[in-house]
């Protein structure tokens, strides 16, 4: 360990020596949190991703900065067979690995290393399934890829074969997530006959624009860009994270000069961060969705008018003005603007607490008691479920639906909201994983996920249909009208109220230039270059 | 002396055990699991939740998991982080020093003007200055840290621009810890300013964890003080002739310093619980963070091994206070 530090200190050192006289670019991101590790493939936080799989490694194919379009990462082409069931990649040629103090490659990326990188996570019996006692791959079993693999097939050097048990659209855009993070085989052997195998998540190797320098445990991670980084070097010299968890302090930092890009301000701080004249503040929606989910399967929330008519009464600008500060948007559609498929022409229900009163009458429904449930933590997709849900209560009050709020603590909410008798509509929402729509469709509104992450319990047979439909079809153009269908029957049968997308927003120093906003709500500094 | 010593060891046997099992069983109380907030929105299926609760040892009856726990402990293993998959021991030696550093400058700051302040306040007694003190004192323990910490930020850091708003040391200086100390290893390290920087960024967390311990260390003094100047063998001393800064500083304040000694070794549970806040504004990288992030996600070895280990300290430090006591007064050490 000490010899790896002296390396990595000698590294760092002889990089300042090669740059000379001249000044290295140095990038300081004030991160909001410590990566858990740093092998991707094991978590499911967004801050370990950013700290990880962004800038120490590829998957075969990756989103378009600043877009939701799969382009070509470690696999120049693709192609999918007439089924749907075979995708083959073909590798990139003479993509290097990172030389690193404690690993030097001795041959490029090839099938093997992608074979690696997917079976430890596959197979219960691989060497390195269980490469720390206790390890479980979360998204790898969560995007349900053990069902759906049957085989990964090395049909040569350079090209890999999956084989699918099932057609499924979204597989490509799910080999652009972070589980997906192709690492070294060479490295795990020589890991594995040095009896260190859990180096792999502290010490990483990938292939990506930036290599792993050092980590200091919630202070300071610290990266040089790749110099033979197969997309060409990065126009910055050193990455540096500085671990900043408080949002306040992070602004403080920022606008005395101490990083360049601070993510997640505090509401509050947004106006004095626009106003910093050495500041530029970057914003967009989310991909996230905050709704309430009605219990679809009890009475007289099975009613679609009822839910639409609960729908009418909720004025969701004073939501987006008194929760969200302005870092909102109304939500019409399960899934955000930013996403492919989204259906613009589907009119959200108005607030019009008369009409709502009318159509509960015309429903047979009076003196209705019913619960909202009330998270008991702040996420992206709606920072203050309490007071939310005092103003939907205070809502449907005035259609004459008296609310009682509850809430859990964060665990027993999560579980007991799955509930298929739950008491109650409850508030969640979901932030998107791929990119894909299935991925807000199936997972949140399906039928199979009734008792599960489908929180209205709501099993539409058309909806269902659709989803379905989509799920098979060769390519987006094909699956873009469907989906859109999709979104229509969602609205007309309201199993949610949707409320809201969120704003994210992104301060940075004027010096940075060429930073993309990710729609997925990752932080890439490839590409990113930074003025003097 | 030395059964005076044993029995105080002795003593720590059954506080260990009891509290190796209130930090077992305290997380396990709170609701949730740790693998349902892993999970978070995304569903799991019962069958996976039980398989993913058996793969980490949480299916097993509560007894079976403490013994475990207790058989582990006694041969040194605090058991692997849920989060990171590290060793919580190692985990939390890489982290003491932030936070020893931190409180052993806000104990010394705390202890440097808390005891002239009080001292002069009771000799003093019934001036402005004494008002003031005591005021002051009064503000400082009452402030709510993190608050206070923001004020200063704003001012010294972001307005002023004297100090930094936060981290340990600036990130042009790059060594590898050697003591875990960053006074000591930016001075090891040899780098030019290295020290400068380090001694600067400890200015505004000392300043934060060290208000309210002063403020209590202020007033205690003052009561003590007075306590003793009123007494038979002060007004003896000073009917000798003897000077005021010798009454004063030999006589009454060595008489005066037993409650106040007593009140420092309190204060370091305390600190350490001023620690997490103070860690957390200024991004220190201490243990007092790690437990909080340890337990909003139920990562169980992580917060049973953090409590065991920073009561193990406080245990110590409560030890040392009592063999103080002895040394300082000459009645308890003949006493037992």
């Amino acid at each position: 360990m000490k010899s790896t530090k002296l390396f990595g200190a000698a590294l760092l050192m002889s990089t300042m020596l090669a740059v000379g006289s001249a000044q290295s670019k140095t990038l300081v991101y004030c991160s909001e949190g410590s990566p858990e590790g740093f092998d991707p493939a094991p978590y499911t936080a967004g801050t370990t991703f950013n700290a990880s799989s962004k800038p120490l490694y590829n998957s075969l194919v990756q989103m378009d900065r600043g877009t939701t379009n799969v382009v070509p990462g470690l696999a120049e082409s693709w192609e999918v067979s007439a089924d749907g069931m075979e995708i083959t990649f073909n590798l990139r040629k003479g993509v290097k690995f990172h030389t690193t103090s404690s690993f030097t490659p001795t041959r490029d990326f090839n099938a093997d290393d992608v074979i690696f990188s997917f079976a430890r996570q596959w197979k219960k019996d691989h060497p390195w399934n269980q490469y720390t006692a206790g390890i479980a791959w979360e998204y790898f079993d969560g995007m349900d890829m053990t069902a759906l693999l049957k085989d990964i097939v090395k049909v040569d050097d350079n090209t890999v074969k999956f084989v699918l048990n099932r057609p499924e659209a979204p597989f490509i855009a799910n080999m652009t997530m972070d589980f997906a993070s192709i690492l070294s085989a060479e490295y795990a052997a020589k890991l594995e006959a040095d009896g260190k195998k859990d180096m792999i998540n502290q010490q990483p190797v990938g292939t990506g624009p930036f290599m792993f320098v050092d980590y200091q445990k919630d202070a300071v991670i610290r990266y040089k860009a790749h110099p033979d980084y197969w997309d060409g070097k990065q126009p910055i010299d050193d990455l540096v994270f500085a671990i900043t968890t408080d949002a306040s302090v992070r602004t403080q930092k920022l606008k005395a000069g101490e990083c360049h890009v601070a993510p997640y301000p505090s509401p509050a701080d947004i106006a004095s961060l626009q106003a910093d004249p050495n500041l530029q503040v970057m914003e967009q929606e989310g991909l996230n969705v905050g709704y309430l989910a009605y219990n679809a399967t009890q009475a007289p929330f099975d009613n679609p008018k009822v839910r639409k008519a609960l729908n009418m009464a909720i004025n969701k600008q004073a939501i987006l003005d008194a929760v969200f500060q302005g870092a909102g948007a109304a939500a019409k559609n399960p899934i955000p603007p930013t996403m492919w498929s989204y259906n613009n022409d589907v009119q959200d229900d108005p607030y019009d607490p008369d009409a709502s009163k009318k159509m509960l009458a015309d429903a047979g429904v009076s003196g209705l008691k019913m619960k909202v449930w009330a998270m008991p933590v702040q996420r992206p997709y709606n920072p203050d479920a309490r007071k939310m849900a005092e103003l939907i209560q205070a809502d449907f009050s005035k259609v004459g639906v008296e609310v009682e709020i509850v809430s859990y603590e964060w665990g027993e909410y999560l579980e007991r909201s799955k509930a298929k008798d739950r008491d109650g509509a409850v508030l969640l929402g979901w932030t998107g994983d791929n990119g894909d729509p299935d991925n807000f469709l199936a997972v949140l509104l399906g039928c199979s996920a009734v008792g599960g992450s489908n929180r209205a319990q709501w099993c539409y047979q058309p909806f269902e249909d659709l989803i379905q439909k989509a799920k098979v079809l060769p390519n987006n153009d094909a699956r873009e009208p469907v989906y859109r269908e999709a979104q229509a029957v969602f609205k007309e049968q309201a199993p949610w109220a949707t409320i809201a997308h969120s704003v994210v927003f992104m301060p940075m120093s004027k010096k940075v230039m060429n930073y993309k906003m990710d729609p997925l709500g990752s932080h890439r500094f490839d590409g990113v270059d930074i003025s003097e | 002396m030395l059964r005076f010593l044993l029995s105080r060891i002795l003593l720590l046997i059954p506080t260990f055990i009891g509290i190796s099992i209130v930090s077992f069983g305290f997380i396990r109380m709170l609701p949730g699991d740790p693998v349902l907030l892993m999970a978070g929105e995304r569903s799991l299926t019962p069958e996976r939740h039980a398989a993913l609760l058996k793969l980490l040892g949480f299916d097993r009856p509560l007894w079976e998991q403490y013994l475990g726990y207790l058989w582990k402990l006694l041969q040194g293993d605090l058991g692997i982080s849920l989060k990171t998959k590290i060793p919580v021991a190692q985990e939390f030696l890489t982290l003491f020093p932030a936070t020893i550093e931190l409180s052993l400058c806000a104990v010394i700051f705390a202890i440097v003007l808390g005891i002239p302040a009080g001292v002069l306040a009771a000799v003093r007694r019934g001036t402005v200055f004494d008002h003031s003190v005591m005021g002051t004192a009064l503000i400082g323990f009452s402030m709510p840290i993190f608050w206070w910490g923001l004020l200063l930020i704003i001012l010294f850091s972001v307005t002023l621009q004297w100090t930094p708003v936060s981290g340990r040391i600036a990130l042009t200086y790059f060594f590898q810890p050697v003591t875990g100390f960053m006074l000591i290893d930016s001075l090891i390290s040899g780098q030019a300013g290295a020290f400068k920087s380090a001694a600067r960024h400890l200015i505004l967390p000392t300043i934060v964890l060290g208000t309210i311990p002063l403020g209590v260390i202020a007033r205690q003094t003052r009561s003590a003080m007075l306590e003793v100047l009123g007494d038979d063998y002060v007004r003896t001393a000073r009917a000798k002739g003897l000077s005021t800064v010798r009454v004063v500083g030999i006589h009454a304040l060595r008489n005066a310093l037993i409650p106040v000694i007593t009140t420092i070794g309190l204060q370091v549970g305390t600190l350490l619980a001023g620690a997490i806040l103070t860690e957390t504004i200024f991004s220190w990288p201490g243990v007092g963070k790690w437990m909080i992030d340890a337990i909003s996600r139920r990562d169980y070895p992580s917060v049973q091994g953090g409590l065991l280990l920073i009561a193990g300290v406080v245990m110590v430090v409560n030890l040392i206070v009592d063999l103080l006591y002895g040394l300082t007064d000459p009645r308890i050490r003949y006493r037992s």
